[in-house]
């Protein structure tokens, strides 16, 4: 493929440099022994391993923010208009029973933190930063100083994003699809007075942070393998990872004019999104903005429709691309088997890309555009069930007959895979339009993208992190912890999500806070106290896993290099990898998946062993 | 199959202990181009998507309206025909720098650096002219829908003038305090990247916003 660089002679003298910035295709001689102090070395780090475990904490602590958002929808739909415990202080007329307002805040919030705050960052931000220069062979990534710039311009995101609760008329309330009119005018939603323009900032943020992620991660990929690891012998993360990349650098950028867009309509009034003789709560546009002032009229709503969609279509397989390379990894490593089929692989991630960007309006077959524009959108939507099928198949293959070792890590793995089917095919079935006509806004769209985004890539981020717990600490996660979080996880997220695909097509509509005012809708609400009951112990037993990780931190068994007996790079350093990550050079012979291979007696080859 | 997994061998101080005082591994992979540029092309592409978004929104909306007021009514399309022209002049001279820059000469580079800052400096406060002018004919963004694309389209290509002189200053600032040396002159190609993406934008923008 690319040529091959020979590295230059060993001992050039170049101290004080950190990786990644001095001149490429050279060994350097490291003289910088000093410590770091706790501030630059945890704080203000330019460490791609650091800054990867920040996205990760950060992350963590976002998802048990959206977590509780999740537990509080679950309870009103459970038992509406009942006092919920723990709010009393903030309802204080009710006893804590919330209003519909505060329920649309909730699942308009929960969406968006889980996204934006939760999925993406770990995915991208977490693993990408921490796995890529580790699995390519190079000592950091090739922008350090961008790198941190990354997760710095993370922090205003997280301060609009939190500062949006404390204003006036709570948080963004138009769902976190943020659809004007209902989103730009003022009068429409109390959430769109100030919460809204704190949520675009926040959204804005992390969409330049998440540039500046894609930007590096892209670069240090193409430019800094190590000798011998051609493109062809990347692990599948990594490529999962670059696709992701390159999605994020030609999708993002049009989320981040369009928000710019609506937040210019809503604090200059201009009229982007506002349509001609638009009538809100019986208010005519000249009264929308504030004071007196008259806004721009002349827009098109849907046009935000179209360039939200560009964007956030590409954004669920930016949240699944990454957990599918991890899966491909984890269950290659624990089935003691190469992967089957690494180039349809490869070539079907990058054909669910490629169409990832011309399927968008599929989410808008009730937005009344042209039905011969939504027949296409339907068949190229339907098309990606062709590469996914690839992947399912590969992994099927993969596991077949294989010695599979039953870790932790390899549980949430075949999960991730048996969950992707179940959403996948739901997601085939919805994309054709007369069906999607008529379950367009229920809750067997809530389960479908649940059972893609949380049972598929929340269950791939805790096979990653059970899998490279070791890399980033040394240390081993409990194993028997480790199995007890995996099957209640796994039972209560099935009993969660599954039976919302009844609800579905029982016609429960998603985005209502009393959906029982309907007298068809009565006879559901045993299935939603059922499934808010199955939520709350799926929300529990997280225990297990947050005690672990902490546990496992500080005591968990200590372990060498290559606890898994894995083959490719990252397996080489030391674990955790200290300054330039590897402390011997490195000469790539074969891909990352050499298990049980008959020429040699483990049953493994190292992608660095030359035979 | 075996299902249960053979046990996990325990930290080997021997093997799994890091080499203290190692060197470090940098390797390039190719293609032969320096990272910086890779990088820039990057943004430069997620730009073009940042532009295209707009630009696109104008069209959308445009297609979409009943009505649409001629631009030469509204603008003064003569004076920023002449800010395109300096424009697209100081894509020249950005030129001239970067080739100064390659061969080592500083002094070069210097002055075709400084001409490249000063016709950016005017291209925006020609704009900001053009801008006072106009909010004080009322001509708000909140007008209608042509004034709020046309800010949203030009005011987003001037911070990117804006911040492309910001940037070509403090190269020069450096050239005219540390000496740029030859081998760095990649230093001033990066902003030349930039600066050309910017002037072609412009390009587009006066074509579709003033002309058409």
């Amino acid at each position: 493929m690319n040529p091959v660089a020979t590295p230059a002679a060993p001992h050039v003298h170049a101290p004080h440099v950190q990786p990644g910035e001095g001149e490429p295709g050279t060994v350097r001689e490291h003289h910088d022994h000093h410590e770091l102090g706790f501030l630059r070395k945890y704080v203000f780090s330019v460490d791609h391993k650091v800054i990867g475990l920040q996205f990760l904490f950060s992350g963590l602590v976002f998802l048990v923010l959206g977590g509780l958002m999740a537990m509080a929808i679950r309870y009103q739909l459970a038992w509406p208009w009942q006092p919920m415990p723990g709010l009393a202080w903030m309802f204080p007329a009710t006893g804590g029973a919330i209003t519909p307002e505060f329920y649309t805040m909730l699942f308009t919030m929960h969406g968006t933190i889980m996204i934006f705050f939760v999925m993406i960052p770990l995915l991208t931000g977490a693993f990408g930063n921490f796995l890529i220069p580790l699995m390519i062979g190079a000592p950091d990534m090739a922008f350090p100083k961008l790198n941190m710039l990354g997760y710095w311009t993370m922090i205003p995101a997280f301060f609009f994003i939190l500062l949006g609760f404390f204003v006036e008329g709570g948080h963004a309330a138009g769902g976190w699809t943020s659809y004007p009119p209902l989103s730009t005018i003022e009068s429409a939603a109390p959430g769109s007075l100030s919460g809204q323009t704190c949520w675009l900032m926040g959204l804005t943020w992390v969409g330049v942070s998440s540039m500046m992620g894609a930007v590096n991660y892209v670069t240090t990929i193409v430019k800094m393998r190590a000798p011998g690891l051609t493109m062809m012998r990347l692990p599948l993360s990594i490529w999962g990872l670059m696709i992701t990349s390159l999605l994020q650098l030609f999708a993002l950028p049009v989320l981040t004019a369009a928000s710019i867009m609506q937040l210019l309509d809503r604090v200059l009034n201009t009229g982007f999104f506002t349509p001609t003789n638009l009538l809100v709560n019986n208010v005519t546009p000249d009264s929308f903005a504030y004071g007196a002032e008259a806004a721009a009229a002349g827009g098109q709503p849907l046009l935000w429709q179209h360039l939200f969609w560009f964007y956030s279509h590409p954004a669920v397989y930016i949240l699944v691309l990454p957990a599918m390379g991890f899966t491909s990894d984890i269950l290659a490593v624990h089935a003691r088997k190469p992967i089957f089929g690494y180039k349809p692989m490869v070539y079907s991630m990058s054909a669910i890309a490629g169409l990832g960007f011309i399927v968008w309006g599929h989410h808008m077959f009730t937005s009344g555009m042209n039905p011969a524009l939504g027949m296409t959108f339907m068949v190229s939507t339907v098309m990606i069930a062709l590469p996914s099928a690839i992947k399912v198949f590969n992994w099927l293959g993969t596991l077949w007959g294989g010695r599979i070792h039953l870790r932790t890590p390899m549980l949430f793995a075949c999960a991730f895979v048996s969950m992707f089917i179940i959403g996948g095919l739901s997601g085939i079935w919805m994309a054709a339009t007369p069906v999607d006509i008529y379950i367009h806004d229920t809750y067997i769209v809530v389960a479908h993208f649940h059972y893609v985004v949380f049972a598929g890539s929340l269950f791939a981020i805790f096979a990653a992190i059970y899998h490279w717990f070791p890399k980033m600490f040394g240390r081993l996660m409990n194993e028997t912890m480790g199995k007890i979080h995996f099957v209640g996880s796994f039972i209560f997220t099935n009993t969660t999500f599954y039976m919302m695909h009844q609800l579905g097509v029982a016609g429960l509509m998603r985005r209502t806070a009393d959906p029982y005012a309907y007298d068809v809708y009565q006879q559901l609400q045993p299935i939603n106290e059922f499934i808010t009951l199955s939520a709350f112990c799926m929300f529990a037993w997280q225990i297990f896993f947050v005690a672990n990780f902490f546990h496992s931190m500080f005591w968990g068994k200590r372990v060498g290099r290559n606890p898994w007996n894995a083959a490719s790079l990252e397996w080489d350093a030391p674990s955790p990898p200290g300054h330039g990550n590897f402390d011997r050079e490195l000469k790539v012979y074969r891909g990352p998946y050499e298990f049980s291979s008959p020429e040699v007696a483990e049953d493994y080859i190292p992608q660095t062993r030359a035979l | 199959m075996n299902i249960s997994p053979a046990a996990i061998p325990a930290f080997d101080p021997a093997v799994d202990a890091p080499v203290p005082h190692h060197a470090i591994y940098d390797y390039d992979s190719g293609p032969p181009v320096n990272r910086g540029k890779f990088a820039i092309w990057l943004f430069l592409a997620t730009e073009i998507m940042f532009f295209t978004g707009l630009i696109g929104t104008y069209i959308v909306l445009r297609m979409g309206a009943a009505t649409w007021p001629d631009p030469a009514d509204r603008l003064a399309v003569n004076i920023t025909a002449f800010n395109t022209f300096i424009l697209i002049c100081s894509s020249a001279t950005m030129v001239k720098a970067v080739e100064r820059a390659m061969l080592g000469d500083n002094g070069g580079l210097i002055k075709w650096l400084a001409l490249t800052v000063v016709i950016g400096a005017c291209f925006v406060g020609i704009q900001v002219y053009e801008y006072l002018e106009l909010l004080h004919a009322n001509n708000t963004p909140d007008v209608d829908i042509f004034w709020s694309t046309f800010y949203a389209m030009t005011g987003f290509h001037g911070l990117h003038v804006t911040a492309g002189v910001i940037w070509n200053l403090c190269i020069l600032v450096a050239a005219i305090f540390r000496k740029i040396p030859q081998e760095k002159y990649m230093k001033v190609e990066l902003a030349g990247l930039y600066w050309h993406f910017v002037d072609l934008v412009w390009v587009l923008l006066f074509t579709i916003v003033y002309l058409m």
